[in-house]
């Protein structure tokens, strides 16, 4: 700074700084309501006492969730297809994008694939088609509904062709003069130097398996076929207290507002662990998906 | 140098990826047919009468239709507007915050939202927005309410567009403070020697700097304005908001997947699919020319 800063000049600084963190803080105390509720007695949250402190603290429904096998059966299908979605969509977006990555003198059918691929990336055929297709190929209730239908993420592929394309020529050439095939430029030279790119666009599609309902619902007939947010979905929004577990149980002790409460938390807690990732990596993915020429 | 061996090898890579492609994206297409006909799950494609424009004229003669249109256009719209005012917003004031340390925990807490699904975030809102939930307990303190945020279709689309500003603002500033931050620094400097206050140099210098960022961000946008967001919004209506909460996609997957109305929900389906096929043709041209955008 050039010259010293004015007394009015520091008061605006703070007042600032004062209003974004409220902004900040604010953001949060939905999320800080419902743990509140998950960690609160019953009577206290049908009284509509709770705030952002736990009114009558205790950890029933968390120890109720912990024995509730429906919750685990419905977490243990989003793990899997997380899993296997995820392991899917990182080897389909590595080889879909390296051909793209390559010039029109490399491989001459690149731009009649691309456009290909963008014209589906860009086209909703809507959401009937779509299921009749997916139960034409007798999918329902099938784990494999869950995760083929996106198994390309052609998002993640053209932010990974963008990286692709800016790594320096000169790698490519010398494993070229080695006698490298593709496959052994893909595996050896493009894999090891992207390693930002593919943490960026793994996270993209954990987080989008982990998030997504909708196709569980509608793809899955049987309950027990539910991932999770299909599973909380029904529980907290569309009111079917049937899912949960043992029910006689329940309203002995708990409330259904504290036991969804803590439902919800629950679900949050995968993405809360990997959240620090997902800043970082992120923030460079939208930056990388932006690329401009 | 480039042996015809591999081009097989790129071919034998994208294969998989077409194949997927084709039988998830181009197979739904061609299902799109059943719009012109009066589909009988049990009879099939082949079996079905067709009935030609029927089920499009009828669906243009359904006032729901149209008012479902307008809600969709209405409710996205305004979500843009007022996500981009507050983004940039933000951005400027956040770009004024000098501690870094403190510039960091805003943004680990503005960004979080984003990464929680609609299932999770619907859950939150039905509790804080219920009428014994948070938010009413503290407008009570100023003898205000109850408000039935969801249950009251004047509010409803309001409460649609500003919670969807609070789970996006956070996200969608990062653009705006990579650009802010791409600004020469001194061009601040020479600001403040010719005596520049606060308010001006954000005025001459920060606005102009990111004004490019905001013309792509608003021209992309053209593309989502029949996307009013249908996770949101089938989380949180009712029948009791249809009038102004229902929107195409909750349309259709009513129409279509409950009441079994396939042709009708196909028809529907694809005059939004065509509208917006179009209007991301608009919206990527106008990137291109007015913000030197493409994608690849």
């Amino acid at each position: 700074m050039l010259a010293s800063r004015s007394m009015t000049d520091r008061i605006v600084d703070w007042l600032i700084t004062i209003f974004l963190l409220a902004v900040g803080i604010s953001t949060l105390l939905p999320l800080v309501n419902t743990l509140a509720i998950s960690l609160s007695d019953k009577a206290a949250v049908s009284g509509g006492m709770v705030g952002l402190w736990p009114v009558g603290f205790n950890l029933n429904s968390y120890s109720f969730i912990l024995r509730d096998e429906k919750f685990w059966q419905a977490f243990g299908v989003s793990v899997q297809r997380v899993l296997l979605g995820g392991a899917l969509n990182f080897v389909l977006a590595v080889l879909t994008a390296f051909p793209l990555s390559r010039t029109t003198r490399a491989f001459p059918a690149r731009d009649v694939f691309m456009w290909l691929f963008v014209f589906g990336m860009i086209l909703n055929v809507g959401i009937v088609p779509w299921y009749l297709t997916i139960s034409g190929y007798g999918l329902i209730d099938n784990i494999w509904a869950l995760v083929l239908p996106g198994a390309v993420p052609i998002w993640n592929v053209i932010i990974l062709m963008n990286f692709f394309r800016n790594i320096p020529k000169e790698l490519d050439e010398a494993a070229r003069i080695d006698g490298a095939n593709p496959w052994q430029l893909l595996w050896s030279v493009y894999l090891p130097t992207s390693l930002p790119a593919l943490a960026t666009i793994t996270l993209f599609s954990i987080v989008g398996h982990w998030n997504s309902f909708f196709d569980g619902l509608i793809l899955m007939n049987n309950p027990n076929n539910y991932p999770l947010q299909t599973y909380i979905q029904q529980l907290v929004i569309a009111d079917r207290p049937a899912l949960h577990g043992g029910q006689a149980q329940l309203l002995a002790q708990l409330s259904n507002n504290t036991l969804n409460a803590a439902k919800l938390f629950v679900a949050m807690i995968p993405i809360l662990i990997v959240y620090p990732f997902l800043q970082r990596y992120f923030i460079r993915g939208i930056m990388l998906g932006a690329v401009k020429e | 140098m480039f042996k015809d061996t591999d081009r097989l090898a790129y071919y034998a890579m994208i294969l998989p990826g077409l194949v997927l492609l084709f039988a998830f994206t181009f197979v739904p297409l061609f299902y799109s047919v059943i719009a012109f006909q009066r589909f009988n799950p049990a009879l099939g494609i082949q079996g079905s009468p067709w009935v030609g424009l029927d089920n499009i004229l009828y669906m243009f003669s359904l006032r729901d239709a149209r008012q479902v249109f307008f809600n969709t256009v209405f409710i996205a719209t305004m979500k843009m507007i007022f996500v981009l005012l507050t983004a940039v917003a933000f951005a400027l004031l956040l770009n004024e915050v000098r501690f870094l340390r403190v510039r960091r925990s805003i943004q680990t807490m503005v960004y979080l939202p984003h990464f929680l699904s609609w299932v999770i975030l619907a859950g939150i809102l039905r509790t804080i927005l219920a009428r014994d939930g948070m938010v009413n307990d503290f407008l009570a303190l100023f003898g205000i309410g109850p408000i039935y945020f969801l249950g009251q279709p004047n509010i409803f689309p309001w409460v649609i567009i500003f919670s969807d500003v609070w789970k996006e603002f956070g996200f969608e500033a990062i653009v705006y403070l990579a650009a802010l931050t791409a600004i020469d620094p001194t061009l601040y400097e020479v600001a403040e020697l010719d005596g520049a206050n606060r308010f001006q140099k954000m005025r001459f210098i920060s606005i102009p700097g990111i004004a490019p960022v905001i013309v792509l961000v608003g021209c992309l946008s053209i593309g989502n304005v029949l996307n009013a967001g249908f996770d949101q919004i089938f989380n949180l209506y009712s029948p009791i908001v249809y009038s102004t909460g229902d929107i195409i996609d909750t349309y259709v997957y009513r129409i279509g997947l409950i009441q079994g109305q396939y042709s009708l929900g196909t028809a529907v389906g694809l005059f939004k699919t065509v509208v917006a096929l179009l209007l991301i043709g608009v919206s990527y041209w106008a990137a291109g020319k007015y913000a030197n955008y493409r994608i690849f």
